[in-house]
């Protein structure tokens, strides 16, 4: 008897499996969502976003040029960090600061040197267009580190020692480059994928409900399990995919270091497909059209995962209110997860809490889902 | 003529209507972007607070003591604990437990007496290499007081040139300064795309457009009344962000209002004709979400809402010249905190003219050339 219901379960599922494959052949609109939405958004923000500042434009006004001068402004022309442009006149720096011509001034008055040669606390004035403050901050560190080389050289020059009292050495682990890319790209994959698992099912279930074809489903003796399965599973195959592609892309086209084990990240992948898959599912249960689905897809899916799961901004640092709200946010964990998982190893601590977090959503997620679809039989 | 203006009028209602009968898209038009400005208003932020540290201090002098105060005592720094043994530090990071670690060697305070350099040594978790680069430059400028303070004490010299920053417009580089003005030009721009979106492409669903056209309606009426939802809806909402953005979020207002509201409206119109466009361009309404996905996604990563556009690849700065975000945040963040006006930000009104003209004229044609 037992027999019999699971051998008519495979069957059904089976046949769904079969009926949701041929749909995506037919209409590639899913093989796009699932394929060339994440190449394309990977090249581009892969390429695209970074927070390593180069080429910075600066501004240097040197009132009265001298040899001491020359020192100071040639440290700036070496460094990687700048690209300066002089100035006769603050005036004519700052109108270009006001135009965005420049992004900062570097200002040597008409008393600099004299003042170096008292050692009169010369002053090297520096502004900087503080309306980025994150770039205004990387700005003032980089001007302060070409000052502190200059101070070294300075020193030597004179003949003196230039030992500072104390000194800092910094070690930055998993990424002693401080390669933006590095951390950006494991973030992107999981925006990217959270969007591509979402749509995937979001839209092609609201669909069915738009068309009055679930209803048509539903008087078959397939149950909603069998459905939930059988639409699933090619979806998620499809996903695990895309997801495949992007990080062979981070690995061979970004050159984004993977120091944990690939069978680490396939886990983690395949439970954060499942997981974008079931937000989809449950979004369009509830909303049963597409323009309300695929809105609720975009303000629950993408936008949190962009701002609200680590990926850029530092949850640390947000308020207490808004940190609770990031705890909702599967981005979250599997951002945590994978530049982990890139950039450190397996650290199983880390991967074992926000795989438990991950499960715990899925399983609400399906839960609810189920209940939905239930309810709304009749 | 006045025919003309009553047929727009007419459609223009029932657009609006197609748009807010429906109680749910009505609560999907409302509830996120209200959720969004406050979460993200207070969620997006680069400057770090309480960040965890743990300090492995082997020196225990007076003059450590005094180094670990002044780090500990640090606004942006949270203490997670003190370290007993090396071999603490490697799970700490590892773990994410802390972001950094200040160790300071038996020594210590030895060199800083012999005046040889005292060696601080501070690990940080690289994994985010944003944050890794401001703490160490948090930490930087407390070991350089604490530098200047020592030469001072002990009459040693003091570096002969100093540095002075000013950061204009923005002095105490308040990192919400430069991301809620952001916030009024993201979520406009998604309410105003996924507004006119679907409006060509779900009565192409259902049929019903072909019969619009064989009315007396000429392409262009049609083209303004589906485009007067998104204007409303989206200048409406749009006023209330900025609004809220003022009097909610205290981001200094130094501009003219009038020239805001001229960049407001002309990005509007464009983010109205890439909606319509795509809209009239999809054969379903899946297609037509599917492709304002695939405006908007790179629309928001692209604009410079998060990350500089000066840092992009020469080929992906050019491709955002068509970008409308990519203006109206100059134009927003221009405003609010340059106080500039309508004749500085003439360059970045014409690019959103373009655009407007462009799409809206290629949607009003897509009209009757795309009937299949």
């Amino acid at each position: 008897m037992s027999m019999n219901i699971n051998g008519a379960t495979r069957m059904r599922v089976r046949a769904m499996v079969r009926k949701e494959s041929l749909q995506i052949l037919r209409d590639p609109s899913s093989i796009a969502i699932a394929f060339i939405m994440p190449l394309v958004l990977l090249l581009l923000f892969g390429y695209g976003v970074s927070l390593d500042a180069r080429h910075i434009r600066l501004a240097l006004v040197v009132e009265q040029p001298d040899a001491n001068t020359a020192s100071l402004t040639g440290a700036f022309q070496q460094s990687e960090y700048f690209d300066p442009v002089s100035y006769r006149h603050i005036n004519q720096a700052e109108k270009a600061l006001v135009a965005h011509d420049v992004d900062g001034i570097v200002w040597l008055r008409s008393n600099f040197s004299d003042r170096l040669l008292a050692e009169a606390d010369a002053v090297i004035g520096v502004f900087v267009n503080g309306i980025d403050a994150n770039q205004a901050r990387i700005t003032q560190g980089y001007i302060e580190g070409v000052w502190q080389v200059w101070l070294m050289s300075y020193a030597q020059e004179q003949g003196r020692e230039a030992e500072v009292p104390v000194e800092l050495e910094p070690r930055i682990w998993f990424n002693p480059a401080v390669r933006s890319r590095d951390f950006l790209v494991p973030g992107l994959i999981a925006v990217i994928m959270t969007l591509t698992g979402a749509m995937l099912t979001s839209m092609v279930v609201a669909r069915e409900w738009e068309r009055g074809t679930m209803e048509a489903l539903m008087v078959t003796p397939i149950r909603i399990r069998e459905i939930t399965v059988g639409k699933l599973l090619p979806y998620f195959l499809l996903g695990m995919g895309g997801m495949l592609m992007s990080v062979a892309m981070a690995l061979w086209l970004f050159e984004v270091p993977l120091r944990g084990s690939f069978l680490a990240l396939i886990a983690a992948s395949a439970l954060y497909m499942l997981v974008a898959l079931a937000m989809g599912l449950l979004i369009s249960t509830v909303a049963r059209s597409q323009f309300v689905a695929g809105q609720i897809a975009l303000v629950a899916t993408f936008l949190p995962a962009f701002i609200l799961s680590g990926f850029i901004f530092q949850i640390g640092s947000m308020p207490e209110a808004v940190q609770v709200i990031t705890h909702v946010v599967p981005a979250r964990y599997f951002v945590a997860m994978l530049q982990t998982l890139f950039m450190a190893g397996d650290i199983w601590p880390v991967l074992l809490a926000n795989s438990g977090a991950l499960l715990l959503i899925m399983v609400i997620l399906f839960g609810v889902a189920r209940r939905k679809s239930r309810k709304r039989l009749d | 003529m006045k025919q003309a203006l009553q047929r727009i009028i007419a459609l223009a209602i029932k657009e609006l209507l197609a748009v807010l009968k429906d109680k749910k898209s009505r609560i999907v038009l409302v509830v996120p972007p209200i959720l969004q400005l406050m979460v993200f208003g207070y969620a997006a932020t680069f400057d770090l607070n309480d960040i965890p540290i743990a300090v492995y201090n082997e020196d225990r002098s007076a003059p450590s003591r005094e180094l670990v105060a002044r780090v500990v005592g640090s606004p942006n720094f949270d203490l997670y604990g003190y370290l007993d043994h090396e071999g603490q530090i490697e799970p700490l990071i590892n773990n994410k437990e802390v972001l950094m670690v200040l160790h300071l060697g038996s020594n210590f305070s030895a060199d800083l007496h012999s005046g040889r350099s005292a060696e601080a040594q501070v690990i940080i978790d690289g994994r985010n290499s944003n944050t890794a680069l401001l703490l160490l430059g948090y930490l930087r400028s407390i070991v350089s007081d604490f530098n200047q303070q020592w030469a001072e004490d002990k009459g040693l010299p003091v570096p002969p040139a100093t540095v002075r920053v000013r950061p204009w417009f923005n002095s105490n580089l308040v990192s919400r300064w430069f991301i809620v003005p952001g916030i009024v030009g993201l979520l406009t721009l998604v309410i105003t795309t996924i507004v006119t979106s679907l409006s060509v492409a779900r009565e192409r669903e259902a049929g019903t457009f072909d019969q619009l056209l064989v009315t007396p309606m000429r392409p262009f009426e049609i083209l303004i009344g589906k485009a007067f939802p998104g204007i409303l809806i989206g200048t409406v909402e749009g006023s209330f962000i900025l609004f809220m953005a003022v009097f909610w979020f205290d981001v200094p207002f130094r501009g003219d209002l009038g020239a805001l509201y001229v960049g407001m409206l002309l990005f509007i119109l464009s983010a109205v004709g890439i909606g319509l466009m795509i809209s009239s361009l999809a054969v379903t309404q899946q297609q037509g979400m599917l492709g304002a996905f695939l405006f908007l996604v790179p629309a928001v990563i692209l604009s410079g809402f998060a990350t500089p556009i000066a840092n992009m690849p020469e080929v992906v700065q050019t491709l955002t010249y068509i970008n409308p975000l990519r203006y109206f945040l100059i134009i927003l963040r221009g405003v609010f905190l340059e106080g500039d006006n309508f004749d500085l930000l003439l360059p970045y009104y014409w690019p959103m003219v373009i655009i407007a003209l462009v799409t809206l004229s290629f949607a009003g044609w897509l009209f009757r050339h795309r009937i299949n």
